[in-house]
């Protein structure tokens, strides 16, 4: 009966120090997958910061010409707008959206606020026919899901972009507009603040809305040479490629920034996670060893008795 | 001494110069323009070219590719599509750039893009000018 018993409280005791093995070794796992989720991320955090410091860069060289060329065309359009057909407001309104999105994830919710933003434009303006233009995966992606009709999409331009890639989207905005298939053409995209700001814009690219210069001369004073008309149709097309460029710059830097905080809170809460895990898992073990000495104890007790 | 006005180059790389300058003299379309102080206001389309900029007694030569200058309240902005200062100008580069462009057209490759070729080889021409006479005349 005796050997009956400790037989028992031995195969219990055994049952129960494999529970406890069991739950050990699962937190051990669970440890060293969140660590190397942890290392991926933190490897994630520093190609974006190294990413964006080049984005960066380049926007900031792009940006004073962007700004003086919309300077001069506002000087020339104030006047001489009527003369290029860039300037024409037409009393439709049928918008073209171009959404600008990055081509890859892992980024928080810079592409969400993006995509939420255009909702609520394209909602606010549903008296008229819309197109919708994507660049960028995400954005693609996202919209074809909604079975919303795309007029022409740009994916995979932000690993290698190139001033081209900004031709090639203006390029199929001017046909649109000209071809009055849209009478407007407004951009959604992320503005660069600083690595970890950005701001969602909502930008008319056509028809150009010129700025108006202070200036203390009328316009009537001003020569061109050659004539206005002449010196517009090389500005305005130059000008939209050049915004556009701008744009897709603002949109990696500040896709860079975006991926690099997210990245940055993603090891936070990892190393966070395996703090608690470690605690979780030395109280286990404690609990293990204290109910092992106790079984031994009690075992022995049982048979002495 | 000349009075001075504000005068900017600003190219899609880099703002190149910005600074208060006596005169600057750049290659329109329709000729070549000085521009002094209290100029009227100027719209005008530049071609392949040097730009001089004096301040004083001291020269400055940039080599451009064309772009678009404008003078307004006093102050003078050059957008260029490409320029250099003479000084820096790469010879080296610019001589590979030439042979290569020469090669392009003697070889009458079919696919060879001959208004790409012909545009690089006058850049090339115009870079290596500037940065021999632009050496000479700057200092």
């Amino acid at each position: 009966m005796k050997s009956v018993l400790a037989l028992h409280v031995k195969n219990l005791s055994k049952l129960l120090w494999y529970n406890v093995m069991a739950t050990l070794r699962e937190i051990k796992q669970r440890i060293s997958s969140v660590r190397s989720t942890g290392q991926i991320t933190r490897a994630m955090k520093m190609v974006a910061a190294a990413k964006l410091r080049k984005a960066q860069n380049r926007l900031i060289a792009a940006r004073p010409y962007a700004h003086e060329l919309n300077n001069v065309l506002g000087h020339v359009a104030a006047t001489h707008g009527e003369k290029h057909p860039f300037f024409f407001e037409r009393s439709g309104n049928r918008v073209c959206y171009v959404i600008v999105t990055s081509d890859r994830g892992l980024c928080g919710s810079f592409n969400a606020n993006v995509l939420r933003r255009a909702k609520t434009e394209r909602e606010q303006s549903s008296n008229g026919k819309n197109f919708l233009v994507t660049v960028g995966k995400k954005g693609y992606d996202q919209i074809k899901r909604q079975e919303l009709p795309v007029l022409s999409h740009y994916i995979d331009v932000f690993d290698h972009l190139e001033f081209k890639n900004a031709q090639n989207i203006a390029a199929t905005l001017i046909r649109g507009f000209l071809s009055k298939k849209f009478d407007k053409v407004q951009v959604i995209y992320q503005e660069f603040k600083s690595p970890v700001q950005q701001k969602i814009m909502v930008e008319q690219l056509l028809p150009i809305v010129p700025v108006l210069p202070e200036t203390e001369y009328t316009f009537s004073d001003f020569v061109y040479d050659p004539k206005s008309k002449a010196i517009l149709k090389r500005l305005a097309p130059m000008h939209l490629n050049f915004q556009m460029w701008r744009i897709l710059l603002e949109s990696s830097a500040s896709e860079h920034g975006a991926r690099m905080t997210a990245m940055e809170t993603a090891t936070d809460n990892a190393e966070e996670m395996i703090r608690t895990l470690v605690l979780y898992y030395n109280q286990a073990r404690q609990a293990a060893i204290t109910k092992e000495l106790n079984e031994i104890v009690s075992g022995a007790e049982a048979l002495r008795g | 001494m000349d009075k001075l006005f504000k005068f900017k180059i600003v190219t899609p790389q880099a703002v190149l110069l910005s600074d208060e300058v006596s005169r600057v003299q750049a290659p329109g379309v329709t000729g070549s323009f000085g521009v002094m102080a209290h100029h009227i206001p100027y719209l005008t389309a530049l071609t392949l070219g040097s730009i001089t900029v004096e301040t004083g007694k001291k020269r400055k030569v940039f080599a451009t590719s064309g772009g678009f200058a404008e003078v307004i309240n006093g102050s003078m902005t050059i957008l260029a599509e490409s320029a250099e200062d003479a000084s820096q100008i790469d010879i080296k580069r610019a001589e590979k750039a030439r042979d290569r462009a020469i090669r392009r057209l003697r070889g009458n490759e079919p696919g060879t893009d001959i208004h790409r070729a012909r545009a690089a080889l006058v850049r090339a021409l115009n870079r290596l000018e500037i940065a021999a006479t632009g050496r000479v005349f700057s200092g």
